[in-house]
């Protein structure tokens, strides 16, 4: 008995000394990697022109989602192009796995993909130094007129763009408008911070619900409080911008409503914790304030608020300011390890800036897309999941704001300034609440 | 001919025979998978590391700029990090290294009743992915009033707690994972040490009238110190290293003023969120002499490098 216990613990040992050893690796964040052969024998004979001469493109991406898209718009390329087929080869990673191998990869030269999937706040990254990614210029300038500018300018460096962005993520206020219906506050009459903030007291007072939520560990709320006042993250010279007047405007403004009540810390610190979902699914706040790609987490996090909420334009400081900007979004590049540039790069123009590309993003990922004239065509107003759930469509709110949707400044300190948003900045600001002059100076000394 | 072709072969034979019995070569055959992989993998590594923290890396511009990234590293932030692993590394000491060692003993005394069930059952946490398994806590620490951490303490009459935006609540999450995780680790270890402890000298003691407290103080704990020294020495380099736990208890990496925030954090943060690689090579050298001389001084503390007589 003693022996086999022996052995047991022995074996045991031995592996926990295994385990031990992997405490220093890299984390998984979620699944392990996995490697798709979507283009398959099933699939080929579905598009039967992806024959024996197709040429394979290597697709990285950390969004499971986006390979259904790129799916789609591969079997219409072939359809289109018989003597150019192509058969995508997808590995979706992790979201900091796959930006971290693909920093190595581009660094030692050897192992990049030929299309890659780049998140903005990661993608100044892989502008620094000589960018190891082609410049999409000979694509993108022929549609420059026909999508919203500012959504290839985000991925560029001295006049190159090097990514496609699939949406605008135009910055919207997502009203619950039961709760406001029963503090007979109609949301129509909120223009600028001042409405928004005598409403805040009205809901308040009749229904003991905070008009809206802050985010301390996320800027996606914040934000286009800055961008109304013209404001911005970074200077337009590229440096960390955390001091301006306007940081101290909007941040005393939003703790001024936190001591009335009227607005309280997200639960969890931010819009995409679990906590905040259900809290917001229970009637928790009577707004938020997210870009349009949050659609997608109300549909599938907040069911209870099907048919409640209403998407609106966002408050202003003064009438007349922009009432939205572009937050957040993916940008897809071509690397310099493509093994055919040109088809790549054709690709992605087809995918990403076409018509029928930016019609089969609404359809297949909910996004707004960013070729404007898509946005008053017929297929865009057919019912989906997201037409069902809210009370008023997107599009008629994202033509309505059509010229306000300025474009963020990107550059090489974006991932540095986010960091120190996402753990200190505002933490400090509506956690801790302090001195918001004092508070950015501070923070702003630390970024230098 | 054929017979001085046998003889060549013969003597092939023969050349690999003396190579392969020489005392003077095999060891360094047998141990040379080892040498091999230690090289490649930990030797080189270290020294590129090394070159690379006195340079900024970017494609295209690799570049040696001397002590600047060292420079850069006396910032409020790694000292804050620095701070943070510490702590965690003595607090997990103190915890992990006399808890396990008393269950153990309880676990190997045979008056406990299902003692096999409590030792396959302590184990099963070290099993459990810790990202899973801090997703999960980090929802028994959530906010608000329906976390179990904020029912459990409503049964005392408390409010609920923002368990992970405060400094030491947080703290205890971070120490709460790391009990409920490595326990059982830690009795394994101890166990197979007591199992070594001949019983003859257990009974003598008792026949003399020791007390059990006194035979633990000065039996037990006196012939575990081997393995309490290997703890300590794990347990030391687990603690300073410890990221992955943090990182998702944190949402990936983010804690609230940076109050989860590890050394590894900070190089991950450096190195791959902002993609200073020369940067964050600094951080890793720092931290591999840190431990270095933590656990040198450690295992000199307890004599391990004398010479046994």
């Amino acid at each position: 008995m003693k022996k086999i216990a022996a052995k047991l613990a022995s074996v045991m040992l031995a592996g926990t000394m295994l385990a031990g050893c992997g405490g220093g690796q890299a984390p998984t964040t979620e699944a392990p990697a996995e490697t798709k052969e979507t283009a398959s024998e099933a699939k080929t004979e579905e598009a039967p022109a992806a024959s024996g001469d197709a040429k394979t493109l290597e697709l990285w991406t950390f969004q499971e989602i986006h390979t259904g898209f790129y799916e789609k718009m591969a079997g219409v390329w072939n359809e289109k192009n018989p003597d150019r087929q192509i058969k995508l080869n997808y590995t979706v990673l992790p979201y900091d796995d796959m930006h971290s191998k693909l920093l190595i990869a581009l660094q030692s030269g050897t192992g990049a993909p030929d299309i890659a999937d780049i998140e903005l706040g990661k993608f100044a990254n892989y502008l620094k130094g000589d960018p190891q990614l082609l410049p999409l210029n000979d694509i993108v300038d022929p549609e420059i007129d026909n999508i919203v500018k500012g959504r290839v300018q985000i991925y560029g460096k001295d006049d190159k763009y090097y990514g496609i962005c699939f949406h605008i993520g135009a910055s919207v206020t997502y009203y619950n408008k039961e709760i406001l219906d029963q503090a007979g506050v109609d949301p129509a009459t909120i223009v600028t911070w001042d409405d928004f903030r005598k409403a805040g007291k009205t809901v308040l007072e009749k229904t003991g619900v905070p008009m809206a939520t802050c985010e301390t560990a996320d800027p996606w709320s914040f934000w286009p409080m800055l961008s109304s006042q013209g404001g911005d993250l970074l200077k337009a010279d590229g440096s960390p911008n955390v001091d301006s007047p306007e940081f101290i405007k909007a941040m005393t403004l939003v703790q001024d409503m936190i001591k009335e009540g009227s607005i309280v810390v997200a639960p969890g610190g931010f819009h995409h914790a679990e906590e905040y979902y259900g809290f917001m699914n229970n009637g928790g706040a009577a707004s938020v304030s997210m870009p349009l790609w949050y659609m997608g987490r109300f549909t599938d996090y907040m069911p209870d608020l099907n048919q409640k909420m209403m998407i609106a334009p966002n408050p202003v400081w003064e009438k007349g300011q922009p009432r939205s900007v572009g937050l957040g979004g993916t940008g897809t590049a071509v690397t310099n390890q493509a093994k055919d540039p040109q088809l790549a790069k054709d690709f992605l123009a087809f995918a990403k800036l076409s018509k029928e590309g930016n019609i089969e993003i609404w359809k297949t990922l909910g996004f707004d897309p960013i070729r404007t004239e898509v946005w008053s065509d017929p297929a865009l107003k057919e019912p989906n999941k997201f037409t069902d759930f809210f009370l008023n469509s997107p599009f008629d709110v994202l033509n309505e704001i059509k010229e306000e949707i300025p474009a963020i400044t990107a550059g090489e300190n974006l991932p540095k300034v986010m960091d120190a948003l996402k753990t200190t900045t505002l933490f400090r600001a509506f956690e801790d609440l302090e001195d918001p002059a004092a508070l950015v100076a501070d923070e702003q000394s630390k970024l230098k | 001919m054929m017979n001085s072709d046998t003889n060549k072969a013969a003597g092939k034979h023969k050349g690999l025979r003396d190579f392969l019995y020489s005392p003077t070569i095999a060891p360094y055959v047998f141990i040379s998978p080892f040498i091999i992989i230690f090289i490649v993998f930990f030797i080189y590594p270290v020294i590129s590391i090394g070159v690379m923290s006195f340079q900024t890396v970017l494609p295209g511009k690799i570049e040696f700029i001397g002590f600047e990234n060292y420079k850069n590293l006396l910032n409020p932030t790694f000292f804050k990090a620095i701070k943070n692993s510490v702590v965690y590394t003595i607090l997990t000491l103190a915890l992990l290294i006399p808890g396990p060692m008393i269950l153990a003993c309880l676990l190997n005394s045979k008056k406990m009743i299902g003692r096999n069930f409590f030792r396959s059952t302590l184990f099963i946490p070290a099993l459990t992915s810790v990202v899973v398994a801090g997703t999960v806590f980090r929802l028994i620490f959530g906010e608000l009033p329906g976390s179990l951490m904020n029912q459990l303490i409503g049964v005392f009459g408390f409010h609920p707690i923002k368990w992970l935006r405060i400094q030491e609540t947080s703290f205890a999450a971070l120490l709460f994972l790391a009990c409920w995780r490595w326990t059982g680790v830690n009795i394994l270890y101890f166990l197979s040490g007591l199992q070594n402890i001949p019983e003859e000298v257990n009974e003598s003691a008792s026949l003399d009238g020791a007390t059990a407290l006194q035979r633990f103080f000065h039996i037990t704990m006196p012939m575990l110190k081997p393995i309490t020294i290997y703890v300590l020495t794990i347990s030391i380099y687990g603690g300073m290293a410890m990221f992955t736990e943090s990182y998702i208890i944190f949402t990936n990496n983010k804690s609230p003023k940076d109050m989860g925030l590890t050394i590894i954090g900070y190089l991950y943060r450096q190195g791959w969120e902002q993609n200073n690689i020369g940067f964050g090579c600094a951080i890793g050298i720092v931290l591999l002499l840190f431990a270095l001389i933590l656990n040198f001084a450690q295992l000199n503390i307890f004599g391990l490098f004398k010479r046994e007589d």
